[in-house]
Formats: structure tokens, C-alpha cells, sequence
């Protein structure tokens, strides 16, 4: 097998894994950058995983219902759900002024419960599989380019397209609206913002919901994409904290998170394909799976140090 | 005057204590798990009858009970230890392994007729000074390069993770079961014989007299040493600590390293101890529940051994639901929920404090309506306290029966 084709399959692979970070990272982002710490993204994702997996097989069951709708009506409960929970935390964190550090915990262990419990009581079991999941096309002109077209627009996943675009309107609405202003001032000194007549903890709780919003979106992904089940054992392996500390190190910047989502989301191919390819075969799985959490600390010991985290952020006000 | 009376210390509303705000959040979550469980169309106070049957009823259950509380003590310690240095300690899942991990080979290589009074000392040293030195790598992250605790901690939990998933089958695995390691003769672990007769097979061990040590340990560090009150003062204000003279970097990487210890403690009586083998792929959920239990506490010692007997009882008796039909994740709800509750516990110290000076408030109604019948015309704030309430309660009565009248 030559360098090219190991590229060449490890690529899309890496695409879909990075695609649910990119979301939760992007949810982190909107969240810290109106000022409100969140490391609940974790259990956001996990329910989005949930919701997702049990709209999905409830409709997938229904003879003759149309696979595709499902997958869509599953992704939007997700959403919503997830931005439910994430009300929580905006309630505790903005009009509670509570430690936004331990209401995250909070959440994070809530969802974990709180999913395990109804999976229980729906299916029986602490696993919800779905029927089917996204298949991969190619798209029909782009794959045709020689070099590129094999690497990122063969076997894609139609919602990677949407979350690139919800990403590429993010950047748009942070940074050339006079809202993704206000939002990100409400970030660093939410006090001249309140002086300025805009009203802070209103920006705050949009900053939670859209958190909630795309770590919905990212924990539907993973169902719809590669996992195609939801897990309580394993939950969604510590995703959600790596999409943190990509936040970390894309130093809160939309195009910064893209990269640092795309690094980890090739981590993660190489953590779970180590079989597939010769130039793996002789390192034992513990070494590979330990190998993405191995390179973020090595990642947040370069990036930590000059950090420009929102100068706001996890203060109450 | 006025000087007499701030001597007498003034008579005021009462706060609400750390003690009324910790059960009052135990109150909300019981509540929120009654609603779940209503929410299913059950029966909440059968589930909760089942709970407390399925922890206390015979002194098997109850030792079994305080063999679970054992973990959660120590993980509970943990993160309070390193709470009171201003260091959130989520990591005390992956510590739990590195720790058991340790003690799971020193148990495996050991030779058997070693002395239990050398083994057992020396396994308790060593799993807590690898859980030290795990502690201590995001202590020092945090220190030097600024990572945030509670994202390495996480990846440390996965390394560690990993880690075990690697070294069970490379030293320790049960050929039998290939995802499980051997199981330790019960000479190579914290349980005894007379612990373990006495509660009719349970899984009571030393572990547990150890959790106690350690609560006294922790606590004589945080109140009677220099080293504590460094600590404390870098977690109350850590720029006001440096400026006093306190090395900072250097209090957060011991505080993190002896975070590590308790925790990996916590994992060398869960799986040396509690159970005897260590499984390949699981994350122990202790962790987690270990940051309730130091919460609800209210990081003190004291606080920590109630509420992790407590989340002890909830924990081993969800077992006993089964027959209700109600999923025994009612009770990790309930924990989180109590968390959710914790940590807004300034609503309900302010909920309390209202109602508080609501009644205080009145009393002085009613004190001042009496002291003026009796033509005595101190002012209240003046009365020294056992007066005061004589003066509140005849003028409530005065006041009742006046109402009456009319």
C-alpha cells in the first residue's frame, strides 16, 4: 500500500471525526466569547447523541417512513434538546452567579444520568442502535479533481456541508455584525457593553443556547455519521473536552478552531484505524488510543501559555 | 452606648450555615428524583423505600454500604483538597487506576508469604505515590505552562485509561477471561477476616479505617500546618499569596500531587479491596461522583464522611430497584441534580437568609410592641438576648390575643 493511498483513505475518515468537534468547539466558542466558561459541551454532546438515536429509532420503526426524514427530524430534536439543557447551565451561571466550573460538572454528570435513565426506560438497555445511518457519497463534479477532489469530496457526509457552512456563518456573524460584536465585547468587559444599553445577560444566554444548539448538531454527527449508536458505557469518550481544549488551542478564533479540530480529528483516525494499515500494526491499541489525548496536553502546554481566552469569561455579572 | 452594644455581640438575623444549604440542596435533588420517577409512572416513595432496603437492612448491606462510601470518602477528600487550593480535581477517575493499577501488579508479583504487615504498607505507599505523580504532571501543567486543570486532568483520565487498558493483559490478565485481570488472593488485599465476618461477607475492608485516617490527615494539614494555610491562602487569592511571599506554582503542584495520592488511595481499595480484579475498557464513575461528594461536604472532612455515607447509600441501594421496574440511574440523577443544586448554592443561602430576616423582623415586631406595654424603653438592638426573646414572646402573645378580640 503506497503513502498515497493511506492519505488518501485516512482523510475522509479524519473529516468525519473532525466534524463533531468543530461543532462543539464552535458552541465553546460562542459561550466563552459572551463570557460564560463552558465545559458542559461533553454532556451537551452526549444528549445530543441520545435525543438523536432515540427520535431516530422511534421513527425509523415506523414501516415505510422515509430514513433520510428521520435522520433530519432526529438531528433537529438533538438541537433543541441540547439547547434545553444548556439552559440549565445559563440559568445557574447567569442569573445564579453560580461557579460556572462545577454547574458545567454538573451538567456533564446530569446528562450522563439523565440519558442512561430514559434509554432505560425506552429501549430496556443502556444502548440505542439505529437502523441506519448517512451514507457516504461522492459529490458529482468536485471528486472529479485530480489530487483534492479524492481527499475531501469523495465519501462525504451530507452534514459535514452543513456544519462547514453553520461554520463559515458563525465566523460571518462574529466578526462583520454589529451582534458578533456586542457578543464578543460581552466576552472581554461586559460592563462597557451594559453602559452601551446593550443588555448582557441577554447576549450571555445566546451565547449558552447557541452552545447547546451546535453541541447538539456535533453529538447528532457522531450518531448519523461513523458511531450509528448511542452507548451509555462509553459515552462519547471524553469528545466534547477535546473539543475544549481545540478551543484552547485555536485560541478562541473560528478559523484557529478549524485547524485545531482538523489536528484532532486526524489523532482520532490514527487512534482508530491503527489496524487497518501496515505502518500501525505493530504498535499495541493502548498506545493508539491513548494517542489523541497524549497530543492535545502536548498541544496545551504550547498553546496555554500566551493565552488571549476571553478577559470576561467565567466571570459572573 | 453604641459601644456597649457592639461589645454585646449584636442581635441579628440568622445566617444560613454551609450545613442548611447542603441539605436543602440534598431536598431539591431528592425532589428531582421523586419527579423523574413520577415522570415514568411509578411509584417514588416505593422506589425510595427499595433504596433504603436495599442499603441498610441487614449488617451485610451495611457493610457493603460502607465499603462503597470507602472510594467515595477518599475521591471526596481529593477534590477538596485541591478545591481549597482554587484547583478543580477532575481527575480523580484516571488517579482511581494509576492507583489500582499499581496495586494490582505489586498484589499479582508479590511473593505470598510476605507479611501482611510489610505488604499492606507498602502497596498503600506505592499506588499513592504513583497517584501523586499523577496528580502532580497537571499540578505542574498548570503551574508552568498555564493548561487548565480541568481539561488535562480529563486527558489524563483517558491516558490513564489507556494505560490500564495496556498493562492488564502485558502483566496481570486472567487467561480465562481475557479482558479481565486475575483475581487477587484475598491475603493481597485490604480485606480481613474479621472485618468480613463480622458484616456477614461484605465488602467492608481496611480501606475504610484508612478513609477515616485520611479525613483526620487532611484535615490537621488544612487547619494546623503552615503548608495548609499556604494552600488555603493561594485558593482564597492567588495574587495576594504571591505577594505575601507564597511560591504559588509551587503550592499547586504539591496540592494537585496529594489531591493524586487520596484519590489513587480511592482506587487501590475499589479494586484491591472492594473488588478484586481490575476490567479492561471502564473508566470507574467514582471520579465523578467523588466531586458531589466534596461539594455537599462542603470540602471539611466531617462534611465529606456524612454526604459520601450518604451517596454511599444511594449508590449501593439503587440495586434493590429492579423490582420496581424504575432504572437504577435514578440515583446518579439524584447526584447530579444535588451537584446542579450545590453549585448554586448562593440562591438558596440567599433563599434561606430572606426567610431568616423575615422572622427576625417580625420577632422584633412583637419584641418592641411588648417592651413598650411594660414602659421599658430600651431600644431593641440594645436588649441583651435571653431578654429579647421573653419581650418576643409575650408580644406575639399579646398580639394573638388581641386578634381574638376582635
Amino acid at each position: 500500500m503506497g503513502i498515497w493511498s493511506v492519505i488518501s483513505s485516512i482523510i475522509p475518515s479524519a473529516i468525519a471525526y473532525t466534524i463533531p468537534i468543530l461543532m462543539g468547539a464552535l458552541g465553546g466558542l460562542y459561550s466563552e466569547r459572551s463570557g460564560v466558561t463552558n465545559l458542559c459541551i461533553e454532556g451537551l454532546m452526549l444528549f445530543g447523541v441520545f435525543s438523536a438515536a432515540a427520535t431516530i429509532v422511534k421513527l425509523q420503526n415506523i414501516p415505510g417512513f422515509s430514513f433520510t426524514l428521520a435522520i433530519i427530524i432526529g438531528i433537529l430534536v438533538a438541537m433543541i434538546a441540547s439547547m434545553l439543557l444548556s439552559l440549565l447551565h445559563a440559568f445557574a451561571a447567569i442569573n445564579l452567579k453560580a461557579n460556572q466550573v462545577i454547574s458545567g460538572t454538573a451538567i456533564n454528570m446530569l446528562s450522563t444520568a439523565v440519558s442512561l435513565f430514559l434509554a432505560q426506560t425506552i429501549t430496556g438497555s443502556g444502548n440505542i442502535t439505529i437502523v441506519r445511518a448517512i451514507v457516504r457519497q461522492d459529490i458529482p463534479l468536485l471528486s472529479k479533481i485530480p489530487f483534492i477532489g479524492p481527499l475531501f469530496f469523495t465519501s462525504t457526509y451530507w452534514t459535514t456541508w452543513i456544519c462547514l457552512f453553520l461554520w463559515a456563518l458563525s465566523w460571518f456573524l462574529l466578526y462583520k455584525t454589529s451582534f458578533g460584536l456586542r457578543l464578543r465585547a460581552c466576552g472581554e468587559h461586559p460592563s462597557a457593553v451594559a453602559s452601551a444599553g446593550v443588555n448582557v445577560h441577554k447576549m450571555r444566554y445566546i451565547g449558552v443556547l447557541a452552545s447547546g444548539f451546535f453541541s447538539g448538531l456535533g453529538g447528532a454527527c457522531i450518531l448519523v455519521t461513523y458511531a450509528g449508536e448511542y452507548n451509555a458505557g462509553s459515552g462519547i469518550n471524553g469528545l466534547g473536552f477535546l473539543a475544549i481544549a481545540a478551543l484552547i488551542f485555536g485560541q478562541w478564533k473560528p478559523l484557529g478552531i478549524l485547524g485545531s479540530t482538523f489536528f484532532f480529528g486526524l489523532c482520532m483516525t490514527i487512534a482508530n484505524m491503527g489496524k487497518v494499515f501496515p505502518v500501525f500494526q505493530n504498535i499495541p491499541t493502548g498506545y493508539l488510543g491513548m494517542f489523541p489525548y497524549l497530543a492535545t496536553l502536548i498541544a496545551l502546554i504550547f498553546s496555554s501559555r500566551k493565552s488571549s481566552a476571553p478577559l470576561a469569561s467565567g466571570e459572573p455579572f | 452606648m453604641r459601644k456597649k452594644a457592639s461589645m454585646n455581640k449584636p442581635l441579628e438575623a440568622r445566617k444560613a450555615s454551609p450545613l442548611l444549604v447542603s441539605l436543602s440542596a440534598v431536598f431539591l435533588g431528592i425532589i428531582a428524583g421523586c419527579i423523574f420517577i413520577l415522570c415514568i409512572g411509578k411509584n417514588p416513595f416505593a422506589g425510595f423505600e427499595r433504596i433504603l432496603f436495599g442499603a441498610l437492612s441487614n449488617t451485610r448491606r451495611i457493610g457493603n454500604t460502607l465499603g462503597m462510601s470507602t472510594q467515595l470518602i477518599l475521591i471526596g477528600l481529593s477534590v477538596a483538597f485541591a478545591f481549597k487550593t482554587g484547583l478543580f480535581n477532575i481527575g480523580a477517575s484516571g488517579q482511581m487506576l494509576i492507583g489500582g493499577i499499581t496495586g494490582s501488579i505489586l498484589a499479582y508479583y508479590m511473593p505470598m508469604t510476605m507479611p501482611r504487615l510489610i505488604y499492606l504498607p507498602l502497596i498503600i505507599f506505592a499506588s499513592m505515590l504513583a497517584g501523586a505523580f499523577w496528580g502532580f504532571l497537571s499540578g505542574f501543567l498548570k503551574a508552568k505552562f498555564n493548561v487548565h486543570e480541568v481539561v488535562s486532568t480529563i486527558m489524563l483520565n483517558w491516558i490513564a485509561y489507556w494505560i490500564v487498558y495496556d498493562f492488564i493483559p502485558r502483566f496481570i490478565i486472567d487467561p480465562a477471561i481475557s479482558v479481565k485481570s486475575k483475581p487477587i488472593e484475598t491475603v493481597h488485599t485490604l480485606r480481613a477476616d474479621w472485618l468480613t465476618n463480622l458484616t456477614s461477607f461484605s465488602t467492608l475492608n481496611y480501606g475504610f479505617f484508612l478513609a477515616i485516617i485520611m479525613c483526620l490527615v487532611v484535615w490537621f494539614i488544612l487547619q494546623k500546618t503552615t503548608l495548609g494555610f499556604n494552600l488555603k491562602a493561594v485558593g482564597a487569592n492567588r495574587f495576594c499569596a504571591e505577594y505575601a511571599g507564597i511560591k504559588v506554582d509551587r503550592s499547586i503542584m504539591i496540592s494537585m500531587a496529594i489531591a493524586g495520592a487520596l484519590a489513587s488511595l480511592a482506587g487501590l481499595t475499589y479494586y484491591c479491596g472492594y473488588s478484586n480484579i481490575m476490567e479492561m475498557g471502564k473508566m470507574p464513575n467514582e471520579g465523578y461522583d467523588g466531586i458531589a461528594v466534596a461539594l455537599l461536604g462542603n470540602c471539611s472532612p466531617a462534611g465529606i464522611f456524612f454526604s459520601a455515607v450518604f451517596f454511599g447509600i444511594l449508590k449501593m441501594g439503587r440495586g434493590s430497584l429492579a423490582a420496581t421496574g424504575i432504572p437504577t440511574e435514578i440515583a446518579d440523577t439524584i447526584i447530579a441534580t444535588i451537584i446542579y443544586f450545590t453549585a448554586t448554592n448562593v440562591i438558596l443561602a440567599v433563599f434561606w437568609n430572606r426567610i431568616f430576616s423575615s422572622r427576625f423582623e417580625r420577632k422584633v415586631g412583637w419584641a418592641e410592641a411588648a417592651a413598650a406595654s411594660h414602659g421599658d424603653l430600651t431600644p431593641v438592638d440594645e436588649m441583651p438576648k435571653a431578654k429579647f426573646r421573653e419581650y418576643a414572646r409575650e408580644g406575639r402573645k399579646m398580639i394573638k390575643e388581641k386578634k381574638e378580640d376582635k
